[in-house]
């Protein structure tokens, strides 16, 4: 390589670390937040706040002091000061009216927000059929399209208004597929979750339009616990999607997620994350830490697709995964996950086989830039009863300059042999020959890179839906800006 | 439109053209013909803008352009085409995504807006015909399983989607069939024009039976040693390198 050649690579990834982060303001809104720490009080108050009833503070308690004997997992390929939970607000919400009769009684700086994140909430209900929660710090704050979906019978609202209005769905539901004892994050969410969003399709019923919650954390020093639970009864179906996106703050915050899925005998849901946390500056200071649990269970014949698109998070700890119960139920995962700059990431999936002929794929995508460090850890599990399951496993790693890391950690366990396990693995730079042939048919080094990325994420990015996958491409050309390899 | 002067050029310490020049004029075909390892390639690769190779001397104008100074993507704007000799794989990306993008780009260096996507294919359908390529090409993702002839063919289909002012073509007939052979140089020979020039590489004289130049070059050791017309093609063909290349030896011995 001769040195002008490499000065201008240099150059180039200096660039990519000087990228800003475009969702990184902050609004100023009043909110309601408590003192910071945790403790059994702090659990009652966010009850007692969100006027619980009795068996929701009792299932708090109980993960409370299930989280007080657990220690934080430790065995990721990531490294990070553990947070000082005691350190942490553990609810924020913004002051508002107590009910919002419509969406133009929002907060007018909480709409200019909402502008800002291009979620133009009255644009959404025109053009896009996308029916939006909102939350805010902790709270959800405007869910749209509810009558509409109503008339079909679908639930789709806050965590926090299903346990008032449809407290048998939750009981009956929540903590079945990632019980409160799961993990030291899995027993923290249950314990202090302030929000998030449920969604109930009733039987034979294929909802009508893309359901999408859009998470933001504002507030200073607090700490994201959302809960999701989504039920898709015998024969329905739903594509739902989450955006996640964060002020710029030199502190590192705290998010913490649960999301339960749940597809009944014949359902299919279809689960797509554009996840854009601010991942902190270039040096790595700042940025959110993402410790999420995300798992389905399918009954029969039923079908759980995870997509995800990781581009934001300083730290992220996260397998959406996939029990398949029923026979013949399928599990997919479909991920790219971009490191940049000092960013880690230990992600992957699980596939548990339980049912016959189930079947499962596994495409992950890592992009690792700057100096960061990019990790796939999987497993495949195929029981003993799975007879004649099937699993395909593609783990590919991108990596540009040579500061980055990227590993994989695929773990397969197969105790059945009549069922079939594939796994391929490949590590490739995008090569100087691929850059200097687009030169020559006069696509610039910039736009070569981000058309070399959309090539090889393209098997993810299909699986979005048509309006997010753009957004998503946008978010990859944004974050990967000017890295050469 | 193109003139090399005194072309000094090489990678790391390792001098490979040692004082190339040559003029090509719009509307002529030039072939430049050599042994294995005479600098033929490297004389393609510096004229694209390959930063892998270090200009030590000499100059390279190209309508007036110092073509030295202008970035690889720049050259392509001024209307340069390099038909690679090893084309490159660019998975997930189709071949009409990665043409519409080359022609987007060109034009915005242009200050033009991007063409109708209705147009653009109908262009597409058109040059698809004049190459004999068969419908379901343009969703192929770009050089991903294709044959070595299918890689050619795809080099010169984008040649005439771009309608460069100068092509040249590397070593576009190996791995060609004589069928495909036929249709590559057909389709050459119908883009010739008035106002584009094209410079063929090449080990052997077959390609020249079909475009035929009006100059053959025989580059030796990183220099031009012989020059002449069609007929000199034909006389290298009968005579092998070693009748220029010996007495070549003896003058630099």
């Amino acid at each position: 390589m001769s040195e002008q050649k490499k000065q201008s690579e240099d150059e180039l990834l200096e660039k990519v670390t000087s990228t800003e982060y475009k969702y990184g303001f902050t609004t100023d809104i009043e909110s309601d937040t408590i003192p910071k720490g945790l403790s059994e009080d702090v659990v009652r108050i966010i009850s007692a706040k969100k006027n619980e009833p009795e068996w929701m503070l009792e299932y708090r308690l109980k993960a409370y002091k299930s989280w007080l004997e657990m220690e934080e997992p430790n065995w990721a390929n990531i490294n990070y000061t553990k947070p000082n939970y005691q350190d942490v607000i553990y609810y924020s919400a913004p002051k508002q009216k107590p009910v919002l009769d419509s969406l133009d009684d929002l907060d007018p700086e909480m709409k200019k927000t909402f502008d800002k994140l291009g979620i133009s909430i009255d644009e959404q209900k025109k053009l896009a059929n996308v029916a939006v929660d909102i939350v805010m710090d902790s709270v959800s704050v405007a869910t749209s399209f509810k009558d509409t979906l109503a008339e079909k019978g679908i639930i789709f609202c806050s965590i926090s208004d299903a346990i008032k209005d449809h407290p048998e769905l939750v009981k009956k539901y929540l903590g079945t597929v990632v019980p409160a004892r799961d993990n030291f994050f899995s027993a923290l969410n249950a314990a202090v979750f302030s929000d998030g969003s449920f969604c109930y399709i009733p039987k034979g019923i294929k909802c009508p339009m893309e359901l999408s919650t859009y998470f933001r954390i504002n507030e200073a020093g607090t700490g994201q616990f959302e809960r999701t639970l989504l039920i898709a009864d015998e024969g329905s179906q739903v594509s739902y999607l989450e955006g996640c996106t964060a002020p710029m703050r030199d502190e590192n915050q705290l998010h913490a997620a649960v999301v339960e899925l749940i597809a009944m005998d014949d359902a299919d849901i279809k689960y797509s994350t554009v996840q854009n946390w601010y991942p902190g500056n270039a040096e790595g200071v700042g940025g959110v830490f993402n410790f999420v649990t995300k798992r389905g269970i399918c009954h029969k014949n039923a079908k759980i697709s995870w997509t995800q698109v990781e581009t934001g998070s300083a730290v992220t700890w996260k397998y959406p995964s996939c029990i398949l119960k029923g026979d013949n139920s399928i599990g997919e995962f479909f991920s790219v996950a971009v490191t940049n700059n000092r960013q880690q990431a230990d992600t992957g999936t699980k596939m548990i086989h339980l049912g016959k002929n189930t079947k499962s794929t596994i495409i992950a995508k890592g992009i690792s830039a700057g100096k960061s460090d990019g990790n796939y850890r999987g497993l495949v599990k195929i029981s003993k009863g799975a007879t004649n399951s099937r699993n395909f496993s593609q783990c590919d790693s991108l990596l540009m300059g040579d500061k980055c890391g990227s590993h994989t950690f695929p773990y397969i366990e197969v105790k059945n042999n009549s069922s079939k396990v594939e796994h391929e693995a490949t590590t490739s730079k995008i090569g100087e020959d691929q850059i200097f042939y687009c030169n020559q048919r006069g696509i610039g080094t910039e736009a070569a890179i981000a058309l070399i990325v959309n090539g090889y994420c393209k098997d993810v990015l299909n699986q979005l839906p048509m309006e997010f996958a753009v957004e998503a491409q946008k978010l990859l050309e944004i974050s990967l800006e000017g890295s050469v390899g | 439109m193109l003139q090399i002067k005194d072309l000094k050029a090489g990678i790391e310490d390792n001098q490979i053209l040692k004082g190339i020049n040559l003029e090509v004029k719009a509307g002529e075909i030039h072939a430049i013909m050599g042994p294995n390892g005479s600098g033929k390639s490297t004389l393609s690769a510096i004229i694209a803008g390959n930063e892998d190779y270090e200009v030590e001397g000499g100059n390279i104008t190209f309508n007036g352009k110092d073509l030295l100074e202008l970035d690889p993507e720049e050259r392509a704007h001024n209307g340069v085409f390099l038909s690679f000799q090893y084309p490159v794989e660019i998975p997930g990306i189709s071949v009409s995504n990665f043409i519409k993008t080359s022609i987007t780009e060109k034009r915005k260096a242009q200050g033009l807006e991007p063409i109708p996507t209705k147009d653009l294919l109908k262009m597409m359908r058109e040059k698809m015909e004049l190459l004999s390529i068969k419908q379901g090409y343009l969703s192929r993702n770009m050089n991903e399983g294709f044959s070595g002839g299918e890689k050619k063919r795809n080099e010169i289909f984008q040649m005439a989607m771009l309608e460069p002012k100068l092509a040249i073509l590397d070593e576009t007939d190996s791995g060609l069939d004589i069928d495909a052979l036929r249709i590559v140089a057909n389709g050459v020979n119908k883009l010739r024009s008035a106002d584009n020039a094209t410079v063929i590489i090449t080990h052997y004289q077959r390609l020249l039976d079909y475009i035929v130049p009006d100059f053959v070059h025989v580059l030796y050791n990183g220099r031009i040693v012989k020059s002449g017309g069609a007929e000199l093609a034909h006389e290298l063909e009968e005579k092998g390198y070693d009748w220029v290349t010996k007495e070549e030896d003896k003058k630099w011995a």
